[in-house]
């Protein structure tokens, strides 16, 4: 086996092996994977890393193939003598700040044109959704028609999508993989993002940006649905919520006593007036913060930052004792319900409240 | 004249003398020992940084799981980076600014010797502070880069945040009294005939990074000392409820951030550019044009800090200015690498364990640098950013860059240091273990990052198919830990019954070669005069006709040099004194003012009392004894 043959086939080798190691590790049916879009915003950020993968592949394989032929082929041998000393050679330098600096060019093309490309939705009348970022969970306000919801944000299929992000405490980052990267949400500047879902189906996005102790349980949802489900939903969440029965009713009582109205509203969608004296309060120093939105609370799958599916055993577990199931969550530290002993659940005050919040439709 | 030692009499009145035994190490201000001291402590502090990266990567080896409660996890996050950057990476790399400048430049000691002993103590009081957090009711935990607001007394309740920034503020006094001695030394120190173009190229990165420090460390210095002043004052620079802007503390933080990136790699680009032509037995490819790329690192470094934000809404033309400057920082950083591989090209490559971790360290960096313009590919980086992608792209820098750079330095120089080689045995079967260790951890995070795991997550659920290549992860740690082992065990044993080094062990090209191992107190009996680049090397060869080195027939033996008459500066207690002064001030800060103001005392003691002692005491006595 001569050597030339030898490098040509080790070059393959660790070509193949990437990229079928990058297959089998990135699969596309991962919950936040980048390999798997469903919208252009994304799809357009998934084009552009392959270009700049393969072309970082071949250089790779081209310099660790002449690091390796350099070191095996120039290695000490018995008898040979010192080398000659050669201190460089113009040309070659020359040669080798232009080609990298060719390929960079060309990349940088690509990059610039999709910069300027995403920075715009394709439409003129996306839909326009505000999402306001909390410690730890994510509200979502639709001004169009008048709805405030938490960690699952529903769009219509194939309608482009605008937000505009803004955190009500610390810096906090919008991120739907297989929509679209991230953008950071930070106090006192709002910044915006787009995506279009072009399939239906469930998203999972997850705050990115580092936000204090429960960051990793700060997650969220897009569900695409097509335009008459969405428009089923928005229905179903601009209606006043029924008058709670039986144990539901119990439920209420136990809400309103126990404080959890204090934080929660149930009566629609909040304005901007108490999210802003709330957050003030807790800025005070007072025992409440802004939480979210509880109005049509049973018509979402998951609660507590988009954590838990909401089940009645995934409630009860939750409201006796959430310190364990999302350590440092505002609920835990704050509410009377769990601090103060005097205001604390009893299991039926859980089994009561549980009832009232799967009645939310 | 009086000067304080007199007025005070007892114990500080005479100048320390001795060579042996720990005040002798103390109040040292001999470079070489500073360095020793500066390599002990960082690799010390490389364990305990190591320790919390093992006990996150059991706690992420499954889903949810419950080694560490995030409430740990997220101090051990903050200060593992911390801990890696400013007590690991940049001490490793001042260990052999201190030893090896003199030595290479053909000088006795550096310009400051009793600043370059403060230097050290600022360091170490500094580590010292910032670890005494654990003790005191919690590390920081706001990650290393302290995103403000989240750093505010509102969102960050506890001591952490403070011990983090006086932590950085004494660290960043050791940081620039080391580069004014170092760009000084540099620059007026040279042994005659030593050019600029004549320094060996790792006295050129360590001038470029002097520079880069005392830019920085200005920088991440205001806004620390302004976050301070919010915490402890009641200030409002980063108050977003009076209006504050976040992004200045980003933008300050990058600034400093990203040329510090280029303060850790460019120490292991400067020894790499020693070993590979030894082992090579070449010149470096391109002397001139590796310098002059470092310099336009260190220029470009400057340029690029946004990348770090390029999902914080700086909108498109930011965005595209910042991503067209940091691809094009790849272009210098390329040129190293083809003339790196060209040095070895037509060489005589001895595969010893330096050249190891040398040719390990351009394939690592390759990689690394790689991942590095991809990250700059701003629409695309938004799906990477504050992902397991830039996880693995940092270590790849930073680790299979800068930590093998100054593992190649360490088993280089080691005979130089200590006078015994390390066991080439042990430390091939060390280097292998730590690259298959190293890609075995960090290669798997550019899958999880891909496949959408983001940084900083101390637990993350079943069903999102990040196990597998988390459970990978975490057997690597236990690989690289295993050669650590190695690395232990080769330096406990050579120690004590290593093979004896000589001079020149290594047949090497530089001056330190040229001299003792261990090199003598003052470590030139003659200053060398310098006529060639490679100046050791140009002393024992000539050029052939074919351009093939031919050995010169030895002269006649040096004459004897009289060292009795060489005078070297007396070691002082006031460098250590001075320094647990300021560190004292820092640490009432978060104790008892009291402490702040005893503090103040010695220090203004120690300045006063150091401006007025003689750098070489006229009275002392003292053989030069090895350390």
């Amino acid at each position: 086996m001569s050597r030339r043959l030898f490098s040509r086939r080790w070059l393959l080798i660790v070509g193949l092996l990437s990229i079928v190691l990058l297959l089998i590790s990135c699969t596309p049916s991962h919950p936040q994977s980048t390999f798997d879009s469903a919208g252009p915003v994304s799809k357009s950020q998934l084009n552009l890393f392959w270009v700049i993968f393969w072309a970082s592949l071949a250089v790779f394989i081209v310099v660790i193939g002449i690091l390796l032929y350099s070191v095996v082929r120039f290695r000490e041998r018995p008898g040979q003598g010192m080398p000659v000393q050669v201190h460089g050679n113009r040309n070659l330098e020359i040669a080798w700040t232009v080609a990298p600096a060719l390929l960079l060019t060309a990349i940088a093309v690509m990059t610039i044109r999709t910069i300027f490309d995403l920075n715009t939705p394709d439409s003129d009348n996306p839909l326009e959704i505000e999402v306001i970022a909390h410690q730890w969970w994510f509200e979502a306000v639709y001004p169009e028609f008048n709805i405030t919801t938490a960690n699952e944000i529903n769009v219509p299929v194939g309608r482009d999508v605008s937000f505009k992000l803004d955190s009500d405490d610390v810096v906090h980052s919008f991120w739907v993989p297989k929509l679209s990267g991230k953008m950071d949400i930070i106090p006192n500047k709002t910044n915006t993002l787009w995506f279009r879902a072009d399939e239906p189906g469930v998203f999972f996005g997850q705050c990115a940006e580092f936000c204090g102790i429960a960051h990793a349980l700060m997650k969220f949802r897009v569900i695409a649905k097509p335009q008459e489900e969405f428009d089923q939903w928005v229905a179903g969440q601009q209606a006043v919520a029924a008058t709670p029965t039986g144990q539901a009713a119990e439920g209420a009582l136990v809400f309103n006593s126990k404080g959890c109205i204090v934080c929660h509203t149930i009566t629609g969608p909040d304005t901007v007036a108490v999210r802003e004296s709330r957050k003030q309060a807790f800025l005070d120093g007072n025992a409440l913060t802004h939480a979210p939105n509880l109005t049509h609370f049973a018509s979402r799958t998951s609660f507590a930052g988009s954590i838990m599916e909401s089940t009645e055993e995934n409630l009860k577990e939750w409201l006796r004792d959430p310190e364990e199931v999302k350590p440092g969550n505002r609920m835990a530290r704050l509410a009377g319900a769990f601090n103060d002993p005097t205001m604390a659940l009893t299991e039926s005050d859980i089994s009561a409240l549980v009832a009232y919040l799967r009645s939310l439709e | 004249m009086v000067t304080a030692n007199e007025l005070l009499g007892g114990v500080l009145a005479k100048r320390p003398v001795g060579a042996t035994g720990v005040m002798s190490w103390i109040t040292t201000i001999d470079h070489k020992r500073i360095g020793i001291l500066y390599g002990v402590t960082g690799f010390i502090f490389f364990i305990l940084g190591g320790i919390e990266a093992l006990l996150m990567r059991l706690q992420l080896s499954s889903a949810d799981a419950g080694i560490v409660s995030p409430e740990v996890y997220n101090q051990l996050f903050t200060m593992h980076g911390t801990t890696m950057i400013f007590l690991v990476v940049m001490p490793l790399g001042a260990a052999f600014f201190n030893f090896m400048i003199p030595l290479m430049i053909g000088a006795r000691d550096v310009a400051f010797p009793r600043l370059n002993a403060f230097s050290y103590w600022m360091f170490l009081f500094g580590a010292i502070l910032l670890n005494v957090s654990f003790l005191t009711g919690g590390a920081p935990n706001v990650g290393w880069f302290a995103y403000s607001p989240l750093t505010s007394d509102t969102y960050s309740i506890g001591q952490g945040v403070d011990f983090w920034i006086l932590g950085l503020l004494v660290l960043g006094v050791s940081s620039m009294a080391a580069a004014f001695n170092f760009i000084v030394t540099i620059v007026n120190m040279r042994a005659p005939g030593m050019t600029m173009m004549k320094i060996p190229v790792f006295v050129w990165m360590t001038l470029i990074i002097s520079f880069l420090l005392i830019l920085a460390f200005p920088v991440i210095t205001v806004a620390i000392t302004l976050l301070l002043l919010d915490r402890l004052f009641g200030t409002v620079f980063f108050d977003t409820a009076a209006g504050a802007n976040p992004l200045l503390w980003q933008h300050f933080f990058w600034a400093f951030g990203h040329p510090e990136v280029y303060i850790l790699i460019l120490p292991a680009m400067g020894i790499v550019s020693e070993i590979l032509p030894v082992f090579s037995r070449k010149p470096l490819f391109g002397y001139t044009v590796v310098v002059f790329s470092g310099v336009l690192i260190g220029v470009m470094g400057w340029g690029v800090w946004s990348h770090h934000m390029f999902t914080v809404g700086l909108g498109p033309v930011a965005n595209s200015a910042f991503a067209l400057i940091t691809m094009f920082i790849a272009v210098p950083t390329g040129i190293k690498i083809f003339n790196w591989i060209a040095t070895m090209w037509g060489g005589s490559i001895r595969f010893t364990t330096p050249m190891l971790f040398s040719i390990g360290f351009i394939g690592m960096f390759v990689i690394g640098g790689l991942s590095g313009v991809m990250h700059a590919v701003a629409p695309s980086d938004t799906q990477q950013s504050d992902t397991y992608f830039v996880v693995a792209h940092l270590h790849y820098v930073l680790f299979g860059g800068s930590i093998f750079g100054l593992f190649a330095g360490i088993y280089h120089w080691w005979p130089k240091i200590t006078g015994r080689l390390l066991n080439e045995f042990l430390g091939k079967v060390q280097f292998w273990l730590f690259f298959i260790g190293f890609n075995v951890t960090f290669f798997p995070m550019h899958f999880l990052g891909l496949d959408g795991m983001p940084r900083r997550i101390y637990t993350y659920s079943e069903g999102q198919g990040w196990e597998f290549w988390n459970v990978v992860s975490t057997v690597g740690v236990f690989i690289i830990g295993l050669s650590l082992f190695v690395f232990i065990q080769n330096v406990v044993r050579t120690l004590r019954h290593g093979e004896k080094a000589g001079n020149d062990p290594w047949d090497g090209r530089t001056l330190e070669w040229s001299i003792p191992s261990p090199p003598p107190e003052y470590n030139f009996a003659q200053i060398p005069t310098v006529t060639d680049r490679d100046a050791h090397w140009a002393a024992k060869y000539s050029e052939g006709p074919d351009g093939r080195p031919v050995p010169k027939v030895q002269g006649a033996a040096q004459e004897e040099v009289d060292t009795r008459n060489i005078h070297m500066p007396t070691p002082s207690y006031y460098p250590v004194l001075l320094a647990a002064g300021l560190t004292l001030i820092a640490g009432g800060l978060v104790s008892h003012l009291v402490v702040s103001v005893i503090g103040g005392i010695l220090a203004l003691f120690s300045i006063y009392s150091w401006a007025l002692e003689p750098a070489t005491d006229p009275d002392a006595h003292r053989d030069h004894g090895a350390y």
